[in-house]
């Protein structure tokens, strides 16, 4: 039986990982290795690593930083943050990550998912989508949430999938750092319209938001920060939980 | 102990090279052919399209040089498809180790996506590169073409229809999953795999 997923998520500044609460307000929680292999070791399905470093010399530590992922995780990750073009996705691929996550690049420019999916194929491509829900719908956003678009979620999650993605990351804003569940109505609309995985993002506070995430939201995987780096949630605990509710859980 | 990981056009070598450098061995990519002959263990990693992949290895000769070794090698995600006789993917003529075609997952049902992604259980012959497996055990999984089941599996999965997640004839060895990204359960296959 396929596992649903449990997805740490780290924000990475200058080699180190911070974590914001509504995107803004960083605090530090630790060295991005040890606490990857800390989650890995606890049962983390995968970790998804985001670079939100704005320098050049910034860009070299996060390099290198993922080289030393590869050297000692033994789970898959995905790396985002600051993959403008396919040399991008290039450096980070053969640095040792998995996956990489595309968001502002893709929307600006969708071809990127194509080129990768072709180049290196579908499964390494992950469409992240910030949205937030205004009066007309869920409207994408870029730039960690603060320039709206003219794109909507669901139109642009669909040709995500036409392009090539692999997976959609679709966090919401609404929900993100409020810790009161996934926007699983969304969620649900998304994972039964597309035929590639969705992953959840925004919103964990308890146990009970990740069973709701997969049993009402059709989530293939939830991803959480600030509830696994503060120790809110532990993921043994988590996982022993969904599994005790019959859901598919790799213990 | 003397490892060599064949070198050619795919991707995902750095966490095999991890995975094996975690286990206390340091491996060498090479796709020279005395290299490939003398070393104690072969693998074959993969991650890529069948029939590019095929061109490549024939055009540089490595078709024949792997089908001829006589240490043990372990083929890995598409390095397994290889092994087989022939592909969906591209139509690829294959190496022909494991007389088994490549299929093409064909999804029946909404929720059965393709590529199958993610953590899944196999069922092994607890013998072999699983030796000490008692009970289904999860390995991380990426992939949309498949190995049906056939007389040389060593491990089976459910993924829309049964398939190998592991094969084994003589010397060669096999996986459709990702040892080298599946945690403890994966460097216990590893191990076994270095201790054959």
């Amino acid at each position: 039986m396929l596992a649903k997923r449990i997805i740490p998520c780290l924000d990475i500044r200058n080699g180190r990982t911070v974590k914001g609460t509504n995107f803004v307000n960083l605090r530090d929680a630790g060295d991005p290795v040890e606490l990857g292999r800390l989650y890995s070791e606890q049962g983390a399905d995968e970790l998804v690593f985001l670079d939100i470093t704005a320098s050049f010399e910034g860009r070299k530590t996060f390099t290198e930083l993922v080289e030393r992922i590869a050297a000692n995780i033994s789970i898959p990750f995905t790396v985002g943050g600051g993959i403008h073009e396919l040399s991008d996705v290039e450096r980070l691929l053969s640095a040792g990550a998995d996956k990489v996550s595309v968001n502002s690049a893709a929307i600006k420019n969708p071809d990127l998912i194509n080129q990768i999916a072709l180049n290196f194929g579908s499964q390494v491509c992950v469409a992240a989508i910030d949205a937030k829900q205004m009066p007309e719908g869920w409207r994408c956003f870029l730039n960690g949430g603060r320039v709206p678009t003219d794109r909507m979620l669901f139109e642009w999650a669909h040709e995500a999938e036409d392009r090539g993605a692999g997976e959609i990351l679709f966090t919401s804003m609404d929900h993100d750092g409020v810790k009161q569940g996934f926007a699983n109505e969304a969620l649900r609309k998304l994972s039964d319209e597309l035929t590639i995985p969705v992953i959840a993002s925004g919103g964990a506070g308890a146990k009970e938001h990740f069973r709701d995430t997969f049993i009402e939201g059709h989530a293939d995987a939830a991803l959480a920060a600030s509830v696994f780096h503060f120790g809110e949630i532990p993921i043994p605990e988590l996982k022993q939980y969904l599994c005790g509710l019959k859901i598919p859980i790799r213990l | 102990m003397n490892v060599a990981i064949v070198k050619y056009n795919a991707g995902n070598i750095r966490s095999v090279i991890g995975a094996l450098t975690r286990l206390g061995v340091t491996p060498i990519l090479t796709d020279n052919d005395e290299e490939l002959r003398r070393a104690d263990k072969v693998i074959f990693p993969g991650v890529g399209e069948a029939s590019t992949t095929m061109e490549y290895l024939k055009a540089h000769g490595l078709d024949r040089i792997i089908k001829d070794l006589k240490q043990p090698v372990l083929g890995i995600c598409l390095g397994q498809q290889l092994m087989c006789s022939q592909s969906e993917e591209g139509n690829a003529e294959c190496l022909g180790i494991f007389d088994v075609p490549v299929l093409k997952f064909q999804p029946t049902r909404h929720e059965d996506k393709v590529p199958h992604m993610g953590w899944n259980t196999i069922e092994t012959t607890g013998d072999g590169l699983f030796k000490g497996f008692s009970k289904p055990e999860f390995v991380y999984f990426v992939h949309s073409f498949y190995v049906p089941v056939c007389e040389w599996t060593a491990a089976k999965t459910e993924y829309i229809v049964p398939f190998s997640a592991s094969l084994h004839k003589d010397n060669f060895y096999a996986t459709q999953f990702h040892p080298e990204k599946s945690g403890p359960t994966g460097e216990r296959i590893l191990k076994n795999f270095l201790d054959i």
